[in-house]
């Protein structure tokens, strides 16, 4: 009798075990399935407005208006930073070249520091969490107030309108805030080599632009390019399959900071690597 | 396909046949069926959750439905592509329950931006003349550079509504138009209701659970109970049903 109600009590354990990892199995294969639906859905998305990019009815009021809202009400975030970028950089590293003797070397450094590294990264980092926030926050409260459904039923292409329009403006407006932070940065250095000696302002840029040449420029430029697409895209993207309910909104401002800040920092990466073979 | 309402023949404008919607597991539509007629007002009434928004939503296709078919002024919805699901939604004016202004535009510019795209044959004047014309109608001519955020939930209603006739629809369909407002301002949106269909003789799908709004805008009301059609009649039939279910739809009303 007692052995027998052992065996029960390990059918009925091994019963629940099973129950349980068969429930886990379950839970692997849903996440699994999730992360392919949103892989998929990632790249639906790119397609489809890759494919309406070239659409005849380009909604250009629409994009003018993304232009200034991503570029002219960005400009005050980007100038505190760029200046407060150079003048570290400047602080930080004036020591170091004091020690060696080279502090004739401060302008030249400090420069192509923030034209190749500094200035894209900082900068494209910044119009993620404002530019990419925002438009994953407008999108996401467009999508929760029906906004979006509206706009399909009145017979206009959201994907056009929104999407296109400012996937274009971030991709646009970015590098151009980059190459104003890094004029704004260099002022910054400027000013920053001003606190511990005197440096004439003509002979700082002359020996800052001294070292720095058009391979300089160019992949810093091209890969700003990208990091405004990749704010525009994951921004809209974030936005525009966020849920139904207000916490979606929410939702979806973060995670297109999180994500647009991470892809910004592994193009980079990439784009390194690759001006690095050049 | 024609039929007689008060002997005159009418046209379809939407015919939907055995309309089958999943969301997941659940079923929300199982075997939905109906017609709606040519200056027609049709109630579907229904409790909350029963699929009734659903329902509009998917004969706009802003929802894919699993089975069945919506015909819209004799055309398939599921069949159509983008460009001809664009110009049958120019025919079809949506009301939503929240009104879905949008919120960065103005008064004038949310009734512009619809009418920019639908009557792309209008000169800014004639749009103007529209815009006016469909605020009066409304009755909130005052308030074309108002921004949504500066008005009440009636008047978004209201704003919504005047966003929607602007472009002359031939079908409306109204999500609940009366839900959240207060009983003077829910009969103010019915009477515009009708007001619309006189005027630009449009057949509605009106969406509600308040039967108020019910008895002043339907000529024929469809009731529905667990993604399936309850019942069928005319608003004066259907308050004298014996039906425990009808009945006490209209006993809610008569508490109230």
């Amino acid at each position: 009798m007692k052995t027998s109600g052992t065996a029960i009590k390990l059918k009925k354990f091994a019963a629940e075990q099973s129950i349980k990892v068969s429930e886990k199995s379950l839970q692997r294969a849903e996440k699994a399935t999730g992360f392919f639906t949103e892989f998929a859905s990632i790249f639906l998305f790119i397609s489809r407005t890759t494919k309406e990019l070239f659409s005849r009815d380009f909604e250009f009021r629409e994009f003018f208006h993304q232009c200034f809202l991503v570029g002219n009400k960005s400009l005050p975030l980007v100038s505190i930073t760029g200046v407060i970028m150079g003048l570290v950089l400047t602080i930080q590293s004036r020591p170091v070249l004091v020690d060696f003797g080279a502090v004739s070397m401060l302008p030249g450094m400090v420069t192509l520091s923030i034209i190749r590294e500094m200035g894209p990264v900082i900068t494209a980092l910044i119009c993620a969490g404002k530019i990419g926030s925002g438009m994953g926050a407008e999108l996401g409260s467009m999508r929760v107030t029906e906004q979006i459904d509206a706009m399909e039923v009145s017979a206009t292409n959201p994907f056009r309108y929104l999407i296109v329009t400012r996937v274009l403006a971030a991709t646009f407006m970015i590098p151009l805030l980059v190459l104003y932070a890094d004029a704004i940065g260099v002022l910054g250095g400027w000013a920053g080599a001003n606190i511990k000696g005197q440096v004439n302002f003509v002979l700082f840029f002359s020996q800052a632009f001294a070292s720095v040449g058009f391979i300089d420029l160019l992949p810093a430029f091209i890969k700003t390019l990208f990091f405004g697409a990749v704010i525009g895209f994951v921004g809209c993207y974030k936005g525009y399959s966020a849920g139904r309910g207000t916490e979606s909104v929410g939702i979806a401002a973060n995670s297109a900071v999180v994500l647009s800040s991470v892809l910004v920092i592994f193009f980079d990466l990439v784009a390194v690597q690759i001006t690095d073979l050049m | 396909m024609t039929t007689e309402i008060k002997n005159i023949p009418l046209e379809h404008v939407i015919e939907i046949r055995n309309l089958k919607k999943n969301f997941g597991q659940q079923e929300v539509l199982k075997d939905i069926s109906l017609d709606l007629f040519e200056s027609e007002n049709l109630v579907v009434l229904g409790k909350s959750g029963t699929g009734k928004s659903v329902l509009i939503k998917c004969i706009v296709r802003l929802l894919n439905y699993v089975d069945g078919s919506i015909n819209v002024l004799g055309k398939e919805v599921a069949d159509l592509d983008r460009k001809q699901l664009e110009a049958t939604r120019k025919k079809i004016g949506f009301l939503f329950q929240s009104g879905a202004l949008y919120d960065s535009m103005t008064v004038k510019q949310n009734l512009e931006f619809p009418l920019e795209r639908i009557r792309k044959d209008l000169a800014k004047k004639e749009r103007d003349e529209k815009i006016s014309e469909a605020l009066e109608n409304v009755g909130l001519a005052d308030a074309l550079n108002k921004m949504p955020s500066q008005l009440s939930g009636g008047m978004r209603k209201r704003i919504s509504l005047a966003r929607t006739i602007v472009a002359d629809p031939l079908i409306m369909l109204y999500d609940e138009p009366t839900t959240g407002l207060d009983p003077v301002t829910s009969d103010e949106i019915s009477r515009l209701i009708n007001d619309v269909q006189k005027k630009y003789k449009t057949a509605s799908i009106i969406i509600t659970h308040d039967i108020e709004c019910a008895r002043n805008t339907a000529n024929r009301v469809i009731m529905l109970k667990d993604g399936l059609v309850y019942h069928t009649g005319k608003p004066g039939e259907m308050e004298k049903s014996t039906d425990p279910f009808i009945l006490s739809f209209f006993k809610q009303s008569i508490k109230k």
